[in-house]
């Protein structure tokens, strides 16, 4: 029997009415990698937010090392050894890393650089972590962030280390170094636990897993005994197929071609540097690339959001930089964008799904008042054809759960069978049945002979669900490749911008 | 031209108190408005202390205990009950102006004792008040004065080289992810807001006591709104406060100055300039590009560990 690191017993914690965790138990060894599976709210960072002193549980027990512990605050934790990696990091901007790392340290009065500078770099060292002690946060690329944020719970003595959604903005290449340092520290006898919906990477680098759905454990298994459809099953409480259906399509016309765009952003920096691509009629252009490489602004200037500080794009051989978006709109360029918060953008969080509709509609009404008759129908229409989960059409959308909010986006914008569709992170949030039909309704549209353009987060569905995957780094096109033709690791290298001669051949298929 | 120096010296000093207690508030991640109003406190109270008991260490001692006062309140509405903070700190200054008002009822132009005035008046530092042009109006002056260079030097190390400041601006960035680094982030944000508050009382007490040693109502007479601005003109960095001081200083002297020499503008106008100046400098100093001069970025925000 191993060491037991962490004991969770029938933890229950809820926020209002809802139940965030409910009886969980969770237990991790000392010298394993454990992964917490399970999808957009089952309870994971609720669960671990608890074990970092953040919440306190309504009821139930935690047990670290063999005794009975109560958390009143982090402090209580970071003194038994448990450092928490946050999905968004826990660092303060301004600061060096050095001062990030001792903050809310005791210590003398006065703060030591050289000694600090020392000890931060014998750590780094021995984990295989680059950092510089010096450079402020803001300057720092995510990776560097995430190597910041680990040494900082090593250098508290942490040897029970949490990291919540530690992949979601990594490169493979920084995946693959993150999993080394991971191993490292469980050589050495750490507890790990990752919180990760990710499959592959929880096959690859766990020892054990357990599985929450809706705030409970299911239950715990081997790794090395179980495969991905069953911890699916797990996940979702039923069979799911992840088949994600490749159509094929007829037309495939010149439908949209950006020329050299240049695009500014609020600080005046260039979001978007000459970017320059076609989109065909009948495909799906993937957009890969890592955070802020300039997606949001690729989407809005086509959309007529933003205005381009240089270059053309056209629309069926009309340029239409320079029209407003509800021009835009007219001639069948649609965009369904999904920011990080969800509702921000899109739809009107306290209006029901009629007027959400309405919101896009009533310019093309006539007279004064509104006719609401067939917004009505459409509506009934929408939610039908996505079978959306709602008490009715007329209840606001902030009610509905996330993965409705975004059918009922994506619904209003295809229900024009609009001829280009904007998609970015039309899945941001869904679970796993959700997001597979989202894929599936914009397979339809390539089908019906729109052009997609499909923003997205997971390198794995881009080259299963796009014809070509389009490559931003730090705004440039850093390549486009057919999905069939490369590996992840060949667009991971386009992300960091590593590889921008090789672009392949296949650019004007 | 050493006189105006040095009277504007003087006249920056209630700037300065206020100015540093604002700043270690905001650094904290609270705006309070309240500024006025502590001032107005400080001011009364520090008066009463003095022409009850004759101290003059009990008079400051009441300044800063009574600014102190009206910034607990404002804390444990703002950070405890966490009250929308520019709302709290506006009825801060409008309780602060009434409560002096009530307190000073039966005050009104009296001067202070004379042991006190005579306390307060300008000494010479030996050899420094020696010194060409600078001499005079930077060292021949009230003890109170020299605690505020001492007070700008102090907080500028604190700021920059102790654990505790650094502990400080990390509350005032981002009060979760100091939460997650073991901070307590309520004890950093009360002690500073408290502290803060008694500074800006000092600064009333300097008014009541020192600059015009008399009790008089609208004695602040928005000074309390210039030291809000003034942090922002020093972005947040005690040393640059102190230069800020000195300017505001000077222009709201400077229509005796003028009269002194014989130029004769509207009285009116002149004394609009530092109003003009304050509104001016909060827009230039808001284009600002460097990260490292901008304002704690969560300042206004309520902090709730459990929210979700």
């Amino acid at each position: 029997m191993q060491n037991t690191a962490i004991q969770m017993n029938n933890i229950t914690k809820s926020f209002g009415s809802l139940a965030a965790n409910e009886n969980v138990n969770f237990t991790v060894f000392n010298g394993e990698v454990h992964a917490l599976l399970g999808e957009n709210g089952a309870g994971k960072s609720t669960l671990m937010n608890m074990l970092s002193g953040i919440y306190s549980p309504d009821s139930g027990s935690i047990f670290v090392n063999g005794e009975a512990v109560r958390f009143s605050s982090p402090k209580d934790s970071i003194a038994l050894g448990i450092g928490m990696i946050h999905q968004h990091f826990k660092l303060i901007d301004v600061l060096t890393a050095k001062e990030n790392i001792i903050i809310g340290q005791k210590g003398s009065f006065f703060t030591k650089g050289k000694a600090l500078s020392t000890k931060i770099k014998k750590l780094s060292d021995e984990y295989g972590l680059d950092i510089n002690p010096d450079k402020k946060v803001y300057d720092m690329p995510v990776g560097e962030k995430q190597a910041l944020e680990i040494i900082k719970v090593l250098y508290r003595g942490a040897n029970i280390l949490i990291l919540d959604e530690p992949t979601a903005v990594l490169t493979p290449q920084e995946i693959k170094k993150l999993f080394n340092i991971i191993r490292n520290m469980r050589e050495k006898g750490c507890a790990i636990v990752i919180i990760t919906h990710k499959l592959g990477e929880v096959m690859e680098i766990s020892d054990r897993i357990t599985i929450l759905r809706r705030g409970r454990s299911i239950g715990t298994v081997a790794t090395k005994e179980t495969e991905v459809p069953s911890l699916i099953e797990m996940m979702v409480g039923k069979k799911v197929d992840l088949s994600i259906k490749k159509r094929k399509s007829e037309n495939n016309e010149e439908l949209l071609v950006l020329d050299e765009v240049t695009v500014l952003d609020g600080e005046k920096k260039q979001a978007l540097k000459s970017v320059s691509f076609s989109l065909h009629a009948g495909e799906i252009l993937g957009v890969a690339g890592v955070a802020k490489s300039g997606q949001k602004e690729l989407c809005e200037s086509i959309a007529g959001l933003v205005p381009a500080e240089k270059g053309r794009i056209f629309f069926n051989g009309e340029n239409i930089l320079g029209k407003s978006p509800g021009e835009i709109i007219k001639m069948g360029i649609r965009m369904g964008f999904i920011p990080e918060d969800r509702l921000g953008m899109g739809l009107v969080a306290g209006m029901d799904i009629v007027h959400n509709i309405i919101l896009k509609d009533y310019q093309g009404q006539k007279g004064v008042f509104l006719k609401r008759g067939p917004c009505v129908q459409k509506a009934e229409r929408i939610v039908d054809s996505l079978s959306i989960l709602t008490p009715s059409v007329f209840t606001p959308v902030k009610k509905l759960s996330g993965g409705n909010i975004q059918k009922v986006l994506l619904g209003r914008e295809i229900d024009s069978d609009p001829k280009v569709l904007i998609t970015a992170y039309p899945v941001r949030g869904l679970d796993i049945g959700a997001s597979y039909k989202i894929y599936d309704l914009l397979g339809e549209q390539k089908e019906r002979g729109a052009g997609v353009l499909f923003v997205g987060e997971d390198l794995d569905v881009l080259m299963e669900l796009c014809d070509r995957v389009m490559v931003l780094c730090d705004g440039r096109v850093t390549g486009i490749v057919d999905p069939d033709k490369v590996t992840k690791e060949d667009i991971g290298l386009l992300m960091t911008g590593m590889s921008e001669r090789r672009r392949a051949d296949d650019q004007n298929r | 031209m050493e006189n105006f120096l040095a009277a504007a010296v003087a006249a920056a000093m209630p700037l300065l108190f206020a100015t540093l207690g604002e700043l270690i508030t905001e650094k904290a991640g609270n705006l309070n408005l309240g500024v006025e109003g502590m001032m107005y406190m400080g001011a009364v109270i520090g008066f009463k202390a003095g022409f009850e008991t004759g101290s003059p260490l009990l008079a400051v001692l009441g300044a800063f205990a009574a600014g102190a006062f009206g910034a607990a309140i404002y804390a444990f509405l703002t950070v405890a009950l966490r009250a929308n903070q520019v709302v709290t700190g506006l009825t801060l200054t409008i309780f602060g102006t009434g409560f002096a008002y009530f307190v000073g009822k039966g005050m009104s132009g009296l001067p202070a004792p004379q042991v006190v005035r005579d306390f307060f008046m300008p000494v010479s530092v030996p050899g420094l008040s020696g010194l060409p042009l600078v001499g005079k109006p930077l060292f021949q002056q009230s003890v109170l004065t020299y605690f505020g260079y001492v007070l700008t030097v102090a907080l500028a190390a604190y700021l920059k080289k102790a654990k505790a400041g650094l502990n400080l601006k990390a509350v005032g960035e981002n009060a979760a992810a100091a939460d997650a680094s073991g901070i307590n982030v309520m004890f950093y944000k009360y002690a500073h807001i408290i502290a803060g508050g008694g500074l800006c009382g000092v600064g009333g007490g300097f008014m009541s006591l020192v600059a015009i040693p008399v009790w008089q109502e609208g004695l602040i007479a928005g000074r309390g709104w210039i030291a809000v601005a003034l942090v922002i003109f020093a972005s947040w960095q005690p040393v640059k406060a102190l230069l800020g001081a000195f300017l505001f200083g000077g222009l709201s002297i400077l229509g005796f100055w003028l009269q002194s020499v014989g130029i004769n503008i509207s009285q009116y106008l002149v004394e609009m300039i530092p109003y003009i100046a304050t509104i001016l400098i909060v827009v230039v100093s808001t284009r600002k590009n460097r990260k490292e001069d901008m304002a704690p970025a969560d300042i206004g925000n309520a902090y709730f560990r459990e929210e979700r």
